[in-house]
């Protein structure tokens, strides 16, 4: 059996992002139960640069190319699947990023290797197995891998990024990166506008989701909001309909925050909001679903109907 | 442009799950569908890209369920050229099975863009849309907020993250995972919709049973733990909004 750990580094802009080395830590942690290698493989422009900061790896191998320098989700799986091909992990770990989600499965499919998405854990000590969440992290299912290679598509906050920060200096090791004809070719990256908001600063913060049901209804949330002196915050689904501008969006894609109050109203607790906002200080949901996942994450609940609730505590703050 | 739309039916995510009696399934008896919520999107796109650029968008998906066929009526009424339903008994498969039907019913028909939403709630063992790309060697792009038509091919909008976003241009015939359509995807009449299912626009397709091939196996299900170390507030808005008062007065912030 095969004995070493591939991890995927994703970077943006110089930087490696925490997703990654969260999975690095993750790695040393499985590696030290069953004494495999770890290997992080980096791959586009810069990754030499890159190379000395991913000191928790033994071996880092790099990928630096200016053909697709910035992230080619063409270039950049087709190397990585080569790669998984000729090292032969046991285990391989892609973090379940906007980045990691066009490597995983395109990996999986070229390797013939099973792949477990949404996963929040991994285990090797007998047989490979993960915990995974389902249905919007309503459901969580332990599974078990046939054979003794697979990828796992890990979530956020799986393993803490700053212990993936340390460790001795690796071996640097270069690896082939021609593609042949890529179909798909960078433009430019756009960095988000700032808004009239910035919530990421913000005490406290009102977070609507989509049970707000209409625009209308917005003005509500505002006045609760006002009453409280918070920002209004919200879940994608509003953003995406317009109702909000893009600053005010919490989760995987939009900002993360850590308010000391954090007031999640009808948002059912998807990991992709959940990853934006675990970490505020105090958490109070308010749902009509008593199964909602924003409950697992929650310090305070109540079950009910956020249009008895918000004019309710608007009128007790006001009073 | 010939545009196909992979959709798919997903248990409806505000409906109480239940573990069925195996315990490493959802109980599906009572259990309702709906689309998938990004192949909502991915639709949506593929109807403006239809419009801009001409050529025709046929809606496929999986599975012989009542909501399977209202869906694909309801692409159909929305601007859907033609549907295909898949399957006689390929419901509840996975996303390897699912992909590879797809493909199936795709291989050979000539399509310039193959569009599917970005993930769906039960793809414990991949996204559909990228099992897809994979299978027929097309390039890919996932998280995709945007794309119009450039040259000979598109313009297609990539979400980062902390909204970041990347603009690439991508050759046809590709694949794309839609995470958000341009424009919130449109609504349609019910009229409309009773229009689609006289139409005859809907065809169904059997195929070959495909292989669950994902290999790996659900060895136990739960309902994740909600309030799980959570105070539950108990009582009536009132008794509930009294006691965030005291929350909100015990961290410092009224
Ligand atoms: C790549 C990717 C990135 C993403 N990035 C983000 C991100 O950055 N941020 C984000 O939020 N999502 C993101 N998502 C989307 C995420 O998967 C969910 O779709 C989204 O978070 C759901 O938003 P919601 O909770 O508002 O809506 P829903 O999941 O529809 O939940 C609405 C909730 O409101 C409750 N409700 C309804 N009416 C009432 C009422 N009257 N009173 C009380 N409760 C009520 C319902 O019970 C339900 O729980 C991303 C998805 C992908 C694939
Ligand atoms: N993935 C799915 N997509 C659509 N419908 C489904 C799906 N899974 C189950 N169903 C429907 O639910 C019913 C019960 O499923 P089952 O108990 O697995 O036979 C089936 O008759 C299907 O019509």
């Amino acid at each position: 059996m095969a004995e070493n750990i591939l991890v995927y580094v994703e970077h943006l802009n110089g930087e490696v992002t925490d997703a990654s080395f969260g999975l690095i830590a993750l790695a040393r942690q499985l590696a030290s139960v069953n004494g495999a290698s770890v290997e992080a493989a980096i791959i586009g422009g810069g990754a030499h640069g890159l190379a000395a900061k991913l000191a928790g790896a033994d071996t880092i191998l790099v990928g630096d190319t200016d053909t697709f320098g910035d992230f080619n989700p063409q270039g950049h799986s087709e190397v990585f699947a080569a790669l998984v091909t000729s090292r032969e992990p046991a285990i391989t770990l892609v973090p379940y990023t906007s980045v990691g989600m066009d490597i995983a499965s395109l990996t999986a499919a070229t390797c013939n290797l099973p792949l477990v998405s949404y996963c929040l854990s991994v285990d090797a000590q007998d047989t490979l197995s993960a915990t995974c969440q389902l249905y919007g992290g309503k459901v969580e299912v332990d599974v078990e891998v046939e054979g003794d290679r697979a990828i796992f598509a890990m979530l956020a906050g799986c393993a803490s990024p700053d212990e993936g920060r340390s460790g001795g200096a690796g071996v640097v090791e270069s690896i082939d990166v021609a593609v042949p004809d890529l179909g798909i070719t960078f433009v430019s990256l756009t960095e988000p506008e700032s808004g009239d908001v910035d919530i990421t600063t913000e005490d406290i913060l009102v977070a609507i989701g989509r049970g707000i049901e209409s625009e209308d209804n917005i003005e509500e949330a505002q006045e609760l909001a006002d009453a409280l002196g918070a920002a209004l915050a919200a879940s994608r689904p509003i953003i995406d309909q317009g109702w909000l501008p893009k600053s005010r969006q919490v989760g995987k894609s939009g900002l993360s925050v850590k308010p000391k109050v954090y007031l999640a109203l009808g948002i059912s607790g998807a990991p992709e909001h959940l990853e934006g906002m675990r970490d505020s200080s105090t958490i109070i949901a308010v749902n009509s679903d008593p199964q909602a996942p924003i409950f697992g994450v929650a310090h305070y609940g109540w079950v009910g109907d956020i249009f008895d609730f918000m004019p309710e505590l608007t009128a007790r703050l006001e009073g | 442009m010939k545009i196909a739309v992979l959709m798919r039916a997903v248990p409806d995510p505000v409906e109480e799950l239940e573990i069925g009696d195996d315990g490493v399934d959802l109980d599906r008896d009572f259990l309702g569908y709906v689309l998938n919520e990004f192949d909502d999107h991915a639709l949506e796109e593929g109807l403006l890209l239809r419009e801009e650029t001409g050529g025709s968008l046929t809606a496929y998906a999986i599975g012989t369920a009542d909501e399977v066929t209202q869906m694909l009526h309801t692409a159909i009424a929305k601007g859907a050229d033609s549907a295909k339903q898949l399957g006689e008994d390929l419901d509840v498969i996975d996303a390897h099975a699912q992909a590879a039907a797809f493909v199936d019913a795709v291989r050979d028909t000539g399509f310039d863009l193959i569009l599917s939403g970005v993930q769906a709630s039960d793809e414990l063992d991949g996204q559909v849309a990228m099992l897809v790309a994979a299978a027929l060697g097309l390039p890919h792009i996932s998280v995709v907020v945007s794309a119009t038509p450039h040259e000979a091919g598109l313009k297609v909008t990539k979400e980062y993250w902390a909204g970041i976003t990347a603009e690439y241009e991508i050759d046809l015939p590709a694949v794309l995972g839609v995470q958000t359509a341009r424009e919130a995807p449109r609504y349609v009449a019910v009229a409309r919709i009773r229009q689609a299912q006289e139409s005859g626009a809907l065809e169904s397709l059997d195929l070959d049973q495909p292989d669950p091939a994902g290999r790996i196996r659900v060895t136990a299900m739960r309902l994740s733990e909600t309030g799980d170390g959570a105070e539950m507030i108990e009582g009536d808005e009132e008794a509930a909004a009294e006691r965030v008062y005291e929350i909100l007065a015990s961290a410092g912030v009224v």
